[in-house]
């Protein structure tokens, strides 16, 4: 019932580069460069988990982004008010599901695409922040905000936990769970899932309510790495996050795509763009190239799906 | 005597192995309104298709004013004069009449320049000789059914068809609309052209038709002048035939009425004070034309389109039903028409769809239980006898039958009080059809409720215990087993 063809692909492709710079750049594996790398993209990862839920279902969210930047400065002001850090991340959680859950208000109850909706609320959150804040960085944040009160080097152990609780607890959820199993009936065929009494205008509500509860999470963890938090922030991250999800062999129009494939995505298109400064290849290639993986991916199920319509292969 | 405008000789068709269409043989003449009649699948549609290329003949001949066509496609259908109006007419909403117009017949590269004043002018002329008032500036979305109707006549006038299909043109008009679309199409016929008129609908025939020719079963029986037949006699015509006894008798044992609607009315889907009940154990068909509200009622029984006003009563408590998730706790299950798009879900295994709407049952709080979820699945793959390698193989991959006994498994699996079915052996094998009728009395006989809907007369007449007609959004007359007889049933449905 299960092919893994996508995920094996992407995975071999990881692996291909990975010997292509273990000869021409050992460098890029040292302990420094892979932290690095590793931190850039947990916070990309969790928002990707997010959007995984959102295109299984056949749906879009391109404002992350601005939901990041926002809930990013929130967590910052919260913790600048006293508040404790921990606090101060659901909080921003808090204020991510929200601003998620007006995106899922309108998409589903409403039933305005999704891709209008998110387009606005792309538009119009990051300039009520930019109007709000006249641009200005939060700084001065308190001692214990910074790398959570954590040393920063039991930061990055934390932050691995929470990168393989939450992917290994979404596939879990997807895979044994009913609600799962509803998300990717509504992704399949919507109409068919209504009329097996599954509520699908609650599990549209639902998803873009926890994408964005995920990306307020990400937002919060993101920005206590540095000094100050920019009101800039999050910029370009859902054509990152969807990229990875579609790299990762999920389908645009819903009911097909799985949790690994987005995690081997996220890696893979995070490991490459830092992997072409080490191998001398201006970085200005970085975008083509991502771009050039993502279109691979594209054809290759275009040219799948064509020869195997009939078939209707099943990756549940 | 002058050539006739078109003829057919001997058509034949297959779908995948199904005849629909016989022998098919046809004659359209100058000046003449000719009517072509049959109940649902008789191959009147299979052989309008034919005349406009949408599909290609496997044998028999097409003569088109004496010539005889080759090749066919809508292009050169559309190029020898011959022009289709269906039920629901093929415009752009978002267009304006004249461009809509313009896109059928003028001709020209897509860099040419756009006259609109004359195109606008042309539109305005052809409207008025079709006979109607319409601004050819007008979105099409801001029309009437019928008038954009005559914006589909308007474009068939400006095409200089010499041939009009018209199929159910009529199916949503109010009378004094049918009457104005009369006089147009006489206007037509006066004008030397000859008209295609299918309908259901007999009295209209017998008003507007010079001739009738009636099929059946993929072939065309007869065609008489219209002076010669009554309507009794048209039906008798096109029922022609006695049941064939290939269908299963069975005894009801009826018990407690199950389910019962009082005044049940849906102004959205066009339902009128239905009143009907079902008892356990029965099973109740529900015949009529398509387009008489047989599907609305079953939606709205299902809580897809909830009743406005009325009284649904399940084992004579009165319920409300606002949506299928309440449909399912109540105990009603629909397996509807659309198998492949509604009915199963194709990209997800059998054992997925079967517990699809009963999650409940295999699973705690919401985690699903793999291994009582393979055991429900297979349970329901040996009883119904799917066939398959596991349940996990794929159900896009099952055959009709097959993939309709999966959505019949998902249905079954709630337990149900009610069972509607719509449509249940619409294109499945002849196997797995009288498979799925066995499986039909079988349940039956263990008190289950069923309402049946089927456009296959033979088919409501034997498995039904009693039969409600449907006509026009209103039950028509119910007929118990021993009294129905397709005249009965058929007269019902057309009044």
């Amino acid at each position: 019932m299960k092919t893994h063809t996508r995920e094996i692909s992407v995975a071999l492709a990881i692996l291909a580069l990975a010997i292509v710079l273990a000869f021409a750049a050992p460098g890029y594996f040292s302990r420094e460069n892979l932290t690095d790398l590793f931190l850039a993209n947990v916070p990309v990862l969790i928002v990707a988990l997010g959007m995984t839920l959102v295109i299984l279902i056949g749906q879009i969210d391109i404002s992350v982004g601005s939901i990041f930047a926002i809930c990013g400065v929130a967590a910052g002001l919260l913790s600048k008010s006293g508040l404790p850090a921990l606090v101060a991340a659901l909080g921003a959680c808090l204020a991510g599901a929200l601003l998620g859950a007006l995106n899922g208000t309108l998409v589903a109850y409403l039933r305005i695409p999704s891709i209008v909706v998110t387009l606005a609320s792309m538009v119009a959150l990051r300039d009520a922040l930019r109007w709000q804040t006249q641009g200005a960085w939060v700084q001065d944040l308190p001692r214990d905000f910074q790398w959570f009160g954590l040393s920063q080097s039991a930061y990055p152990l934390a932050v691995a936990g929470i990168a393989v609780i939450l992917s290994a607890g979404l596939a879990w959820i997807l895979r044994n769970l009913a609600i799962g199993r509803a998300i990717y009936a509504t992704g399949s065929n919507k109409e068919g899932a209504r009329l097996a009494g599954i509520h699908t205008t609650f599990v549209t509500f639902s998803v873009f309510a926890v994408i964005g509860g995920l990306t307020g999470f990400s937002a919060a963890l993101n920005s206590v790495r540095f000094n100050q938090i920019p009101t800039n922030a999050g910029l370009g991250l859902e054509m990152k996050v969807i990229a990875a999800v579609v790299v990762g062999g999920a389908a645009i129009t819903g009911g097909r795509g799985s949790v690994l494939g987005t995690v081997l995505g996220v890696v893979l298109l995070g490991a490459i763009g830092p992997a072409l400064t080490f191998l001398g290849v201006s970085a200005y290639w970085e975008r083509a190239v991502q771009g050039a993986i993502i279109l691979a991916a594209l054809v290759i199920d275009a040219v799948r799906t064509r020869h195997g319509r009939s078939l209707a292969t099943s990756h549940v | 005597m002058a050539v006739p405008l078109l003829q057919a000789r001997s058509i034949t068709k297959s779908y995948a192995g199904v005849r629909a269409l016989k022998d098919g043989s046809f004659e359209l003449l100058e000046g003449e309104v000719h009517a072509l009649i049959g109940e649902n699948g008789a191959g009147k549609s299979t052989l309008i298709k034919v005349m406009t290329g949408a599909i290609q003949p496997d044998s028999g001949s097409l003569i088109v004013r004496g010539h005889l066509v080759e090749q066919n496609d809508p292009g050169i259908s559309r190029s020898m004069g011959i022009a289709a109006i269906y039920q629901q007419p093929s415009l752009f909403p978002d267009l304006s009449v004249a461009e809509n117009i313009a896109l059928a017949l003028e001709g020209g590269g897509v860099w040419r320049k756009v006259d609109w004043k004359a195109r606008n002018r042309r539109a305005g002329e052809l409207l008025e000789r079709a006979g109607a008032s319409i601004q050819p500036a007008r979105l099409v979305s801001t029309l009437s059914m019928p008038e954009q109707q005559l914006v589909e006549i308007a474009k068939a006038i400006g095409a200089d068809a010499k041939i009009l299909i018209m199929d159910e043109p009529t199916a949503s008009l109010t009378d004094r609309e049918v009457d104005s679309l009369f006089k147009t199409i006489g206007v037509f016929r006066n004008q030397g052209a000859g008209i295609i008129y299918i309908s259901h609908r007999l009295e209209e025939i017998t008003t507007i038709a010079d001739r009738i020719t009636v099929m059946r079963d993929g072939e065309t029986i007869a065609t008489r002048r219209r002076e010669e037949v009554d309507k009794p006699t048209l039906i008798s015509m096109m029922v022609g035939r006695e049941i064939d006894s290939v269908y299963p008798k069975h005894e009801s044992a009826a018990g407690e009425i199950a389910l019962e609607l009082r005044h049940v009315c849906n102004r959205a889907t066009g339902l009128r004070d239905i009143s009907l009940s079902v008892r356990c154990g029965e099973i109740l068909g529900l015949a009529g034309l398509v387009g008489s509200g047989r599907t609305q009622l079953a939606e709205t029984i299902f809580g897809l389109t909830p009743a406005d006003s009325g009284e649904i009563l399940l084992a004579g408590v009165p319920v409300k039903v606002g949506s299928p998730a309440q449909a399912i706790k109540l105990g009603i299950g629909y397996v509807p028409e659309d198998r492949r798009h509604h009915g199963v879900v194709l990209e997800m295994p059998i054992a997925f769809n079967t517990t699809l709407a009963n999650l409940k049952a295999v699973s705690r709080r919401g985690l699903i239980d793999e291994g009582q979820e393979r055991e429900l699945a297979g349970h329901y793959l040996m009883q119904l006898r799917i066939k398959a390698p596991s349940v996990y193989t794929g159900t896009g991959d099952l055959s009709g039958g097959n993939q309709q006994k999966v959505a019949l498994a998902r249905w079954l699996s709630i337990h149900p009080k009610v069972l509607i079915l719509d449509e249940p052996t619409q294109g499945v094998d002849i196997g797995s059809k009288s498979e799925i009728h066995n499986l039909m009395l079988e349940l039956a006989a263990g008190g289950l409720a069923i309402v049946m809907i089927s456009s296959e007369l033979p088919e409501v007449l034997s498995i039904s215990d009693r039969i409600a007609v449907m006509h026009q959004g209103k039950i028509g007359g119910v007929l118990s087993r021993e009294e129905a007889t397709q005249q009965k049933v058929l007269s019902l449905a057309t009044y």
